[in-house]
C-alpha cells in the first residue's frame, strides 16, 4: 500500500470503519512507513484530545422541562386546533350551500312556488347527513355510546341542554354526538345506530313552545321526521325505512315526556 | 387516547437524546440560548413528523432535525457561518504533516480545542461534533447530513488536519507570547 492511500484511509482505520483486510494492510504500512505512523499517531493525539466531557454540551435541566411542556401543550392544542379547523370548514360549507340555495331560490321563485322553510331546512339537513357520513372522522366530535358522556360533552358549547338518551335496549344505540351549523344556528347532532344504518338525530330549541305532531317526509331516498316538544325542534333522518325510523321518532319523544 | 399514546412513545424514543440534540445544536450555533430555542423547536417539529419515524434510530432522527432546523435558524439570522466557501481544494493543508507539533497538540487545553472547533467551518464542524462526540458510524453522518458516504469521509479527514492546524498555530501563538 501507497503512503498516499494510507493517507487516504487513516481516518477510515482511526474510526473503526475499515473492513478486516483494509485495516490489515493500513497496519501492515504503518508498520513499514515511519512517516505514516507518525501521522497516525498525531491523529490519534488529536482524537484523544477531543474526548473530553468537558467539550459536551449538556442539555440545562430547565431546557428538559421546557420542551416537555410545550410538548404537551402542542399534543393538545393539536387537537383542539384540528376540531376548529373542522368546524369552521363547515361553517363555511354550510354557509356556502345556503348562499347557493338561497340564489337557485331567487332565480326560479317566479316559475316555481317558493319552497318552504321546512323544504329548506330538510335539503340542508339531507345534505349535512350525507357529508356527515361521507368525511371520515366527521360523524362525530365525540364519540361514545354512554349517554352520561355525550351529554355533558355539549356542556357550554351550546347554551342549551339537548335531551341525550341512549336506546341501545331497543336496537337503537347511542353512537356519539356532534355540533352542527343549520338553520343559521348552531344545533346539537346526536348519532345512532341501529345495525349498519345511521340516524342523525338534530335538536336545537324551537321558537314556540308548544308541541307540533311528527311529519315524515322523504328525500332522496332519505327518510326525514320532525317534531317539535319539550321546547325542542327534533329532526331525524337516515336511510333507515320509515317503519323503524318512526319508531325511533317515538322513542325519542317517550324518553324525552320520561325524562 | 390516541394523542396521549403518541405523546408517550415520542417522549420514550425521542426524549433521551435532548443531551445529543443541546450538543449539536450549540456547537452549531455558538450559544446557550439559540441552542435552547433551536432545540425546543426540533423538538416541536420532530413531534410534528413523529407519524414518519418508523422505529429506527431515534437519536440520527432527532439529529438530521436538529440540523436542519439550525441551518434554517442561520440563514434566518444571516450567519456568516454559511456564506463560507467550499475551498478545500484550495487552501487544503499538507496532507502529509511530518509534525513533531503531535506533542504540543497534546498539550493543548480545554478552551483552545473548544476555540479551534469552534472556529472550524461548518461543514467539517458538524461531521468532527456527530463523529467525535456522538460517536456515529459515518453511515449515521451521512444520512444525518445528507452527504454521500464518501463526501463525510474527507470532511471528517479535512476537517481533522484543518483542526490539527489550528491548534497548532494556537499552541506556537501561546509559545511566542
Amino acid at each position: 500500500m501507497s503512503c498516499q492511500k494510507t493517507q487516504e484511509l487513516i481516518h477510515g482505520y482511526l474510526d473503526g470503519e475499515l473492513d478486516l483486510a483494509r485495516s490489515l494492510e493500513v497496519e501492515q504500512h504503518m508498520h513499514e512507513c515511519e512517516i505514516c505512523a507518525r501521522s497516525y499517531r498525531s491523529q490519534s493525539t488529536l482524537r484523544s484530545s477531543l474526548k473530553n466531557d468537558l467539550l459536551y454540551y449538556t442539555a440545562p435541566e430547565q431546557l428538559k422541562k421546557r420542551v416537555r411542556f410545550s410538548l404537551r401543550k402542542e399534543a393538545k392544542s393539536a387537537v383542539s386546533r384540528r376540531a376548529f379547523g373542522w368546524r369552521w370548514l363547515f361553517v363555511g360549507a354550510s354557509l356556502t350551500f345556503m348562499l347557493l340555495v338561497g340564489v337557485v331560490v331567487w332565480r326560479l321563485a317566479p316559475r316555481f312556488i317558493r319552497p318552504s322553510g321546512d323544504e329548506l331546512l330538510a335539503q340542508e339537513i339531507v345534505s349535512d347527513h350525507v357529508r356527515s357520513l361521507q368525511m371520515p372522522g366527521h360523524l362525530t366530535d365525540v364519540l361514545s355510546s354512554d349517554q352520561h358522556t355525550v351529554k355533558p360533552w355539549f356542556d357550554g358549547k351550546v347554551d342549551f341542554a339537548p335531551p341525550v338518551k341512549d336506546f341501545g335496549s331497543q336496537d337503537f344505540r347511542l353512537y356519539g354526538g356532534r355540533l352542527e351549523y343549520l338553520n343559521n344556528r348552531t344545533v346539537t347532532t346526536l348519532i345512532y345506530q341501529r345495525r349498519l344504518h345511521y340516524i342523525n338525530l338534530y335538536i336545537w330549541p324551537a321558537e314556540q313552545t308548544g308541541s307540533t305532531g311528527e311529519v315524515t317526509i322523504q328525500r332522496q331516498g332519505y327518510n326525514l321526521i320532525h317534531w317539535s316538544g319539550s321546547g325542542m325542534n327534533f329532526w331525524a333522518i337516515s336511510d333507515l325505512n320509515s317503519v323503524e325510523l318512526q319508531e325511533f321518532a317515538r322513542l325519542v319523544q317517550e324518553g324525552q315526556s320520561g325524562d | 387516547m390516541q394523542k396521549q399514546n403518541k405523546l408517550a412513545s415520542f417522549e420514550e424514543a425521542v426524549l433521551p437524546h435532548l443531551d445529543a440534540a443541546y450538543n449539536l445544536a450549540h456547537w452549531l450555533t455558538h450559544n446557550d440560548t439559540d441552542a435552547e430555542d433551536v432545540v425546543q423547536e426540533s423538538y416541536l417539529r420532530a413531534f410534528k413528523f413523529f407519524g414518519g419515524f418508523r422505529g429506527e434510530d431515534g437519536r440520527s432522527w432527532l439529529l438530521a432535525i436538529v440540523r436542519n432546523t439550525c441551518y434554517t435558524w442561520m440563514q434566518r439570522n444571516r450567519s456568516p457561518q454559511l456564506s463560507f466557501p467550499l475551498d478545500d481544494e484550495l487552501h487544503e493543508v499538507e496532507s502529509t504533516d511530518l509534525n513533531p507539533e503531535a506533542l504540543l497538540v497534546q498539550r493543548a487545553n480545554t478552551l483552545m480545542v473548544r476555540r479551534a472547533l469552534e472556529e472550524l467551518p461548518v461543514e467539517f464542524r458538524e461531521v468532527l461534533v456527530l463523529r467525535e462526540f456522538e460517536e456515529m458510524s459515518y453511515r449515521d453522518i451521512a444520512s444525518i447530513t445528507d452527504l454521500p458516504l464518501g463526501t463525510v469521509m474527507s470532511r471528517l479527514a479535512r476537517g481533522r488536519k484543518r483542526l490539527q492546524l489550528a491548534l497548532t498555530k494556537q499552541m506556537h501563538g501561546e509559545v511566542i507570547s
